[in-house]
């Protein structure tokens, strides 16, 4: 199914389908999706409105983030949140949709600074389980009219409703890139590294430990102010060990690969991802006993490379953050993408699912 | 404005009520005869007053928790409080209504410069909050103007901005967890000091949602290092129109300022007479501060003015001293109260495209004319989030009610426009019978689900939001 308006979707969803799978350019849906019948909506395309004097966007759901991107590089604009392109990670071609970057809240290395996508999307059109169409936020960036369903919805990988129309609040490209790096640091020492970077006054946009690489600290904006900081920066960080600079294209190709995970790229295995406090992360990387590691949000955020059919929560235990199975083999024993919540908190997920989607049609089963 | 009629099975009840609520609290926590009440009749919007049957002053979580239990079983309606500051008056009590402060609720419970959070008792002040990590060289961004009193509590329920959200963004942004007590006394969890939280995103829709999900009794804040430095510009404009312009070519030129705050003539008049700022005679002026070491504000400033004179401005001062900057923002920090020295005044809080400000400046001119009612404003241009001040005199018959009908034609048209009807106060009983003028009944409807989700028997703060035709049905269900 494959509607071209939204109110064709609306009518399909009304008409009571079978269980579905919500598709965008099914460039970054998770292992847990199963095998439905497909409803894409790469149908419901194009940008709506594009205002830069007012750095907004408004696109309908199925609209290629490659078009977007490149509407808002002609005025040097960008979404602010850095969408990772995960198609090298877990072996898809096709095009990214917007609505699919919402759905899946995918956020780069620039969320230590500018935000999650969540924070950066600040309307949301949609249809919901039942058929009804359901608009929250708006266009504007500040806006506190009524419930923030906005939020809700980024993130709930469909099963709420699904994304019609979506607004984001933009950014300025940053006239400039730098990108310090440090070599030899083991990973405590390059989380304290990010740490004290972090909480620095120099604005780091991005932070991020490659073992085997380096660890990698971004600065972004304009010439002057980028050049003092990255050089107090560095000296804030002598501490750790001198500092090389990457600048321009080389700092810019340096992010995307971590933004994009290409440590990973054409490497065996299960992908996970874990989410804790960046402080915690070393250890519970070491108890991982990965094939492949690497830190971004200085720490906060760690991908892992397990061998295939590992699982991760057995082997970690009880543990602070939690974990999100991103690729697995077909040939694995099946594991819940997503950990399971106390039950106060699923009880509120699942009730939230059963009010927007009563009928357990929107890729059921996916985060419940 | 209509609230809903108490229920006189409750008021009937009211000594035992009392009676229940010192058994589970200590005496000193409970407020309960008719004059110690009347503190809390009201809050900022001070327009509505009516006191409520109860207070309490819990100090803790599981205090908290009984407080709900007990009100959950006897079926009494809750309105939280956080000080009591809000404009929208989302803290405005019924006579049935138990009035639950979190006032006492002020411990830091943990600060972690690490990993740059710091986990509050939501009834500590926003202020409160980066007193307790400046010393580190930390601060928590956003700064509602009522900030040295506003408990993070309010801030989460109304998910407050500020002046400098334009660069940090608004309470949600830099919210990370919370710990809710629920209308049934359940107490959850809900994301914590990590980046992003498992499941749906719950603390995205408990924030913002005016105390009608639950009672947030501790927050994991965000706290970000301290800028290096700041430096504000002041620039005059023959008009609105062009002051407006401005604001959209910095904007659209790269440069993410820390504020753009607008005034126009009638409000720079009254706050130059007030606080002797020198501000310039001018019809309108804007205030730009950015932020960051010497040479970088050197940079930025250098950019905007480069920008303001391409809109010929009729005065153009950069701060050259802390006192120069001082003075600078002295007059925009007093607008309110200067403004509320020489007149009654309605805060409006309408949000709007920054590409709609000139029209939307104009028509609020004529509008205002039109009605006979004087009209300053003062606002966060850089957002488009519009502070008109409706002036009028509170003992003229007739004046207040037409003062809201021209606030209600000024929201109508901030929706017209593409905007909302409030940017940062919130709906609270103020705006809660203009919702469908934004929202369809659909959209509504959606938004009450949730409510269904968290609070089933719709006590926690019923009459706020929804209009009370639409939440009838649930509310007496």
């Amino acid at each position: 199914m494959r509607p071209a308006t939204e109110a064709d979707l609306a009518e399909i969803l009304r008409d009571a389908p079978p269980p579905l799978r919500i598709v965008g350019g099914g460039t970054r849906s998770l292992p847990g999706i199963g095998p439905n019948a497909a409803l894409e909506t790469g149908g419901l395309s194009g940008i709506t409105l594009y205002e830069p004097g007012a750095l907004t966007l408004v696109a309908r759901a199925g609209t290629a983030l490659a078009e977007v991107a490149a509407a808002l590089a002609a005025e040097r604009q960008h979404l602010p949140f850095e969408v990772p392109d995960l198609r090298g990670l877990l072996g898809r071609d096709g095009q990214s949709t917007l609505g699919g970057v919402v759905a899946a809240n995918a956020s780069g290395p620039r969320r230590v600074q500018a935000g999650a996508c969540r924070d950066s999307l600040i309307g949301v059109r949609f249809i919901d389980g039942t058929g009804t169409a359901v608009a929250n936020g708006g266009r504007v960036m500040k806006n506190v009219t009524g419930y923030d369903l906005v939020k809700l919805l980024a993130g709930s990988y469909g099963t709420l409703g699904v994304l019609t129309e979506v607004s984001f609040k933009l950014l300025p490209v940053p006239d400039r890139v730098v990108s310090l790096m440090l070599t030899g640091l083991d990973d405590a020492s390059a989380v304290a590294a990010m740490a004290a970077a972090l909480g620095s006054p120099f604005e780091v946009t991005g932070a991020a430990h490659w073992p085997g690489q380096g660890t990698f600290l971004r600065i972004e904006g304009f010439a002057q102010s980028v050049a003092y900081r990255a050089g107090r920066l560095a000296r804030h960080l002598q501490g750790f060990g001198a500092a090389e600079i990457e600048e321009d294209e080389p700092a810019r190709a340096r992010w995307a690969a971590i933004r994009d995970v290409a440590a990973f790229h054409g490497r065996a295995g299960d992908v996970w991802r874990l989410s804790l406090r960046p402080s915690d992360a070393p250890a519970l990387a070491d108890r991982a006993e990965a094939l492949a590691r690497l830190y971004d949000w200085g720490g906060g955020r760690v991908w892992l490379l397990l061998p295939e059919g590992t699982d991760l929560r057995t082997r970690l235990g009880p543990h602070p953050g939690h974990t999100t199975l991103i690729r697995t083999a077909a040939s694995s024993p099946a594991m819940p993408v997503f950990p399971p919540e106390p039950p106060a908190r699923a009880a509120l997920g699942a009730g939230l699912r059963a009010r927007f989607d009563p009928r357990g049609i929107l890729n059921p089963g996916l985060m419940a | 404005m209509e609230m809903p009629v108490p229920r006189p099975a409750i008021l009937l009840r009211k000594a035992r009520i009392v009676e229940r609520l010192l058994a589970i609290l200590p005496a000193d926590a409970v407020v309960h005869d008719a004059v110690a009440t009347r503190a809390y009749e009201c809050d900022g919007l001070t327009a509505y007053r009516c006191p409520p049957l109860a207070v309490v002053l819990p100090r803790t979580t599981a205090e908290v928790a009984a407080v709900l239990r007990l009100c959950h079983a006897e079926g009494i309606p809750v309105v939280p409080r956080g000080s009591g500051t809000s404009l929208a008056g989302g803290a405005l009590p019924t006579a049935d209504s138990i009035i639950l402060g979190v006032a006492r609720m002020t411990d830091v419970i943990a600060t972690d410069y690490a990993n740059r959070t710091i986990r509050v008792q939501a009834g500590r002040t926003n202020l409160g909050v980066s007193a307790a990590v400046e010393g580190e060289g930390f601060f928590y961004a956003p700064d509602p103007s009522s900030q040295l009193a506003c408990a993070i509590a309010g801030n989460i329920a109304m998910n407050s901005g500020g002046a400098h959200c334009l660069k940090y963004g608004v309470t949600t942004n830099n919210l990370l967890g919370v710990t809710l007590v629920m209308m049934d006394g359940t107490v959850v969890e809900i994301g914590g000091e990590d980046m992003d939280a498992p499941g749906l995103d719950l603390l995205g829709v408990v924030c913002g949602s005016e105390g009608q999900l639950g009672v947030v009794t501790e927050a994991v804040l965000r706290i970000l290092p301290k800028p290096e430095g700041a430096r504000p510009v002041l620039m005059g404009f023959g008009s609105s129109e062009v002051a407006g312009a401005c604001v959209s070519d910095i904007i659209k030129a790269g440069v993410l300022p820390v504020a753009i705050e607008f005034m126009d003539r009638p409000c720079i008049r009254v706050c130059e007479a007030f606080a002797k700022a020198g501000y310039p005679d001018c019809e309108a002026l804007l205030i730009v501060e950015v932020e960051g070491a010497e040479t970088e504000i050197d940079e930025q400033l250098g950019l905007i003015k480069q920008i303001a004179l391409r809109h010929h401005p009729v005065a153009l001062r950069e701060s050259g001293s802390e006192e120069e900057s001082r003075r600078i923002w002295l007059g925009r920090k007093s607008a309110f109260g200067a403004m509320g020295r020489v007149n009654d005044y309605m805060c409006l809080d309408g949000t709007i495209p920054v590409s709609a400000l000139p029209e939307v400046l104009a028509r609020i001119g004529e509008m205002s004319r039109a009605a006979g009612l004087e009209v300053a404003n003062v606002f966060h241009a850089g957002d488009g989030n519009l502070h008109p001040l409706i002036l009028f005199d509170a003992n003229k018959p007739g004046d207040l009610e037409r003062c809201e009908a021209l606030g209600a034609a000024i929201l109508t048209l901030c929706v017209e426009v593409g905007g909302c009807l409030t940017g940062e106060h919130g709906v609270g009983v103020e705006k809660r019978d203009l919702m469908p003028v934004q929202f369809s009944a659909t959209d509504i409807e959606a938004q009450m689900r949730v409510k269904d989700v968290f609070d089933p028997n719709w006590l926690l703060n019923p009459a706020k939001v929804f209009p009370l035709a639409v939440s009838a049905a649930r509310r007496d269900a």
